[in-house]
């Protein structure tokens, strides 16, 4: 214990010494160095770290690593997983795309948020009265073990990494131009504080660091909205029609626009959003750390409102954007060519906390990015490593029974691993067109991991076959259709035009899983299948009442 | 859980009950919520003008901001009204149940 701990300081401590070194090393050639931003990042890392150490004392068991003991309230884990959700990619990407395209960018928002009360519905109470510790619990409940297992760790896994590479690729190139820091210096000291947070401070340290995060972005937000909001008296009549006369595409952004030109590709955005929500690991396993179905459900409640009232923020931001940094009448944040936004358009929100606050709340907001950045990679690699140590390890591939111990210390390799993995695919894609990658981390979880998951929880005559070639055949054609889309076959590939024009293919992919599902579920008739179809009306009980739930460690 | 304890809860009207009430409700609010979402959805493929028009004529405004808002707000306001019957209704008779069963099974 204590040379953990002692381990602890030591990493942390050369965490920031490195950091301050490279701050010095880098001075003399980086003009634009945010010395504001950079101490109010080093004051989250450091409230973060004594967050972690003192998470570190608190988590002893497998379950505390995993799911903080199962102690967090309703509030705190709906604040938390809003913290989760609210990723760098809707705080700058929304808002960017809303100051770039207007009415559309609401148009993403939406998608997000209405697969939050779908989850209440479906799953968020099934998935705690059902699970342990991962999403496969559930999927592979009264299924055979192995193979379920698997296919959930492969959804899982590449999830996470899309999500990883998104990430780190936001955070290096954010740093670089907000903090003047180097790229692959931010990319590995996010790696590293990620890795910190997970493995000292597991579940309960991953989950505060999100509530802390959650606040300060909520808080930053709210007070840019106001401040943009109590420029036009509060009018947005007012708001818009300045922006319209600032912005080049003029009145067309306050209706939608290119977007979603057509009927397929806004439905199947539709469907990859909503849909997509409800599989992504990282927020799913969230609801394992509450004590009963009672605080799932407060947790989603919660969570909706402060991710619903959040992106109502980043449209008004968006729009406090055109007016305030576009029509900033210096132009000083503009780049060379008077068009786009110095360093990238996705800045919009960081340039309006300049124009609403000065240098000090640029820093506050470039600090909170950042911030977010770190709360997120920390939970995606948290489900990460859960997958591989409690699906993989120990329920697929053990050969004996595997203790607690043992399972924990696994889940900390794979922390460093998926750190490292991270730290290196972050440095690997800097240069790269990484538009496609939320797009496929949806359409994954959307084809792959919810069809399984909503399956196994509603309908009786599901069988470890349909599972797994359903399963399958959803992650494939995903990852087929996509590669096949814009954002790879054109954007990365060089090709001249998409075989597949959907951005967002789940409209595809999702139905074909379902579809499968079926047909090799009800032409299945072998024995486990029977088996699988008798077990039902108990796993049905306990889903629908939690009796059995308070000792879920014992009944795996 | 044994078999015999699974017939036995099966065969509670109480449990019977619970389960068909509540997953009634929660049908319901889903479809609800997919026929406001993807009504909207169908609005931007098919007519993106009708969420372009100006709610007055002097303004800059356009009906799409609101219907925007508006289905957020009915998102969370679903949630609310879902918790709320969970835990007053479903759960009462959740905990009636729970006790009639430690008498039966003891």
């Amino acid at each position: 214990m204590l040379s953990r701990i002692l381990s602890l300081f030591t990493v942390a401590g050369l965490t920031v010494a490195m950091a301050v070194g490279a701050d010095i090393g880098e001075t003399a050639k980086a003009e634009s160095m945010n010395i504001p931003a950079i101490v109010m990042f080093f004051i989250f890392v450091a409230a973060t770290l004594g967050v972690t150490y003192w998470a570190s004392k608190r988590t002893k068991s497998a379950k505390d690593f995993y799911t903080a003991g199962g102690g967090i309230t309703g509030t705190q884990n709906g604040t938390a997983i809003a913290g989760d959700y609210m990723s760098a990619a809707s705080f700058l990407g929304i808002t960017g795309m809303v100051y770039l395209k207007g009415y559309d960018g609401l148009i993403f928002s939406i998608g997000f948020l209405v697969g939050w009360p779908i989850i209440l519905f479906m799953i968020s109470e099934q998935l705690r009265n059902l699970g342990k510790y991962t999403f496969a619990d559930v999927t592979a409940y009264r299924l055979k073990q192995k193979q379920v297992r698997i296919l959930a760790a492969l959804g899982s896994l590449s999830v996470v990494i899309l999500y990883l590479i998104a990430q780190m690729v936001g955070a290096g190139q954010l740093i670089k131009i907000l903090f003047g820091l180097n790229y692959e210096f931010a990319v590995v000291l996010v790696g590293i504080l990620m890795i910190l947070y997970v493995v000292f401070g597991g579940m309960l340290a991953t989950t505060w660091v999100q509530i802390i995060k959650a606040v300060l972005l909520l808080a930053g937000t709210t007070f840019m909205s106001i401040m943009v909001m109590a420029k036009f008296g509060f009018s947005f009549d007012a708001l818009f029609t300045r922006a319209t006369e600032i912005h080049a595409q003029g009145v067309a952004i306050m209706s939608p626009g290119g977007l979603v030109s057509d009927p397929i590709s806004a439905i199947s955005l539709g469907i990859a959003l909503m849909f997509g929500t409800a599989g992504l690991p990282h927020i799913l396993m969230r609801f394992f750390t509450v004590a009963d179905a009672k605080e799932a459900r407060k947790s989603v409640f919660v969570a909706t409102g402060l991710i619903g009232y959040f992106y109502v923020l980043t449209f008004i931001m968006g729009f406090g954007a055109i007016v305030l940094v576009l029509g900033d009448p210096a132009g000083s944040y503009l780049a060379a060519d008077g068009v786009t936004l110095k360093g990238m358009n996705n800045m919009a929100a960081v340039w309006l906390a300049h124009a609403v606050g000065g240098d000090y709340f640029l820093g506050f907001i470039s600090a909170v990015a950042f911030a977010t950045i770190l709360a997120v990679v920390s939970g995606l690699t948290l489900a990460g490593a859960s997958a591989i140590s409690h699906d993989l390890y120990a329920n697929a591939f053990a050969t004996s029974k595997v203790d607690e111990k043992k399972e924990m210390n696994v889940s900390k390799m794979a922390t460093v691993a998926i750190g490292i993995a991270g730290i290196v695919f972050g440095i690997a894609f800097e240069k790269q067109n990484i538009a496609f990658v939320v797009a496929l981390a949806f359409t994954i979880a959307a084809s792959a991991n919810f069809p399984v998951l909503f399956m196994s929880i509603f309908w009786k005559k599901l069988t470890t076959r349909g599972a797994v070639v359903g399963g399958y055949i959803g992650l494939i054609s995903a990852l087929m259709l996509v590669i096949l889309g814009p954002g790879v076959w054109v954007d990365i590939l060089g090709n001249a035009s998409a075989i597949v024009p959907y951005s967002f293919p789940a409209v595809f992919s999702m139905p074909l899983a379902f579809m499968a599902i079926w047909f090799f579920s009800v032409t299945d008739k072998s024995d486990d299948a029977q088996r699988c179809m008798d077990a039902f009306d108990a796993q049905d009980i306990r889903c629908q009442t939690g009796i059995g739930a308070d000792d879920a460690n014992t009944s795996h | 859980m044994t078999k015999e304890h699974v017939q036995v809860i099966k065969n509670n009207p109480k449990y019977q009950h619970l389960v068909s009430t509540r997953s009634k409700f929660a049908w319901t609010l889903t479809i609800i919520m997919l026929v406001v979402y993807y009504a909207f959805i169908l609005f931007i493929a098919f007519s993106p003008e009708t969420l372009g028009t100006k709610i007055s004529p002097d303004g800059m405004a356009t009906w799409g901001i609101p219907i925007g808002i508006a289905i957020i707000v009915f998102a969370f306001v679903m949630t609310g009204v879902y918790v709320r019957r969970a835990n007053s209704e479903f759960d009462g008779i959740l905990n009636e149940l729970k006790s009639d069963l430690k008498k039966e099974m003891n």
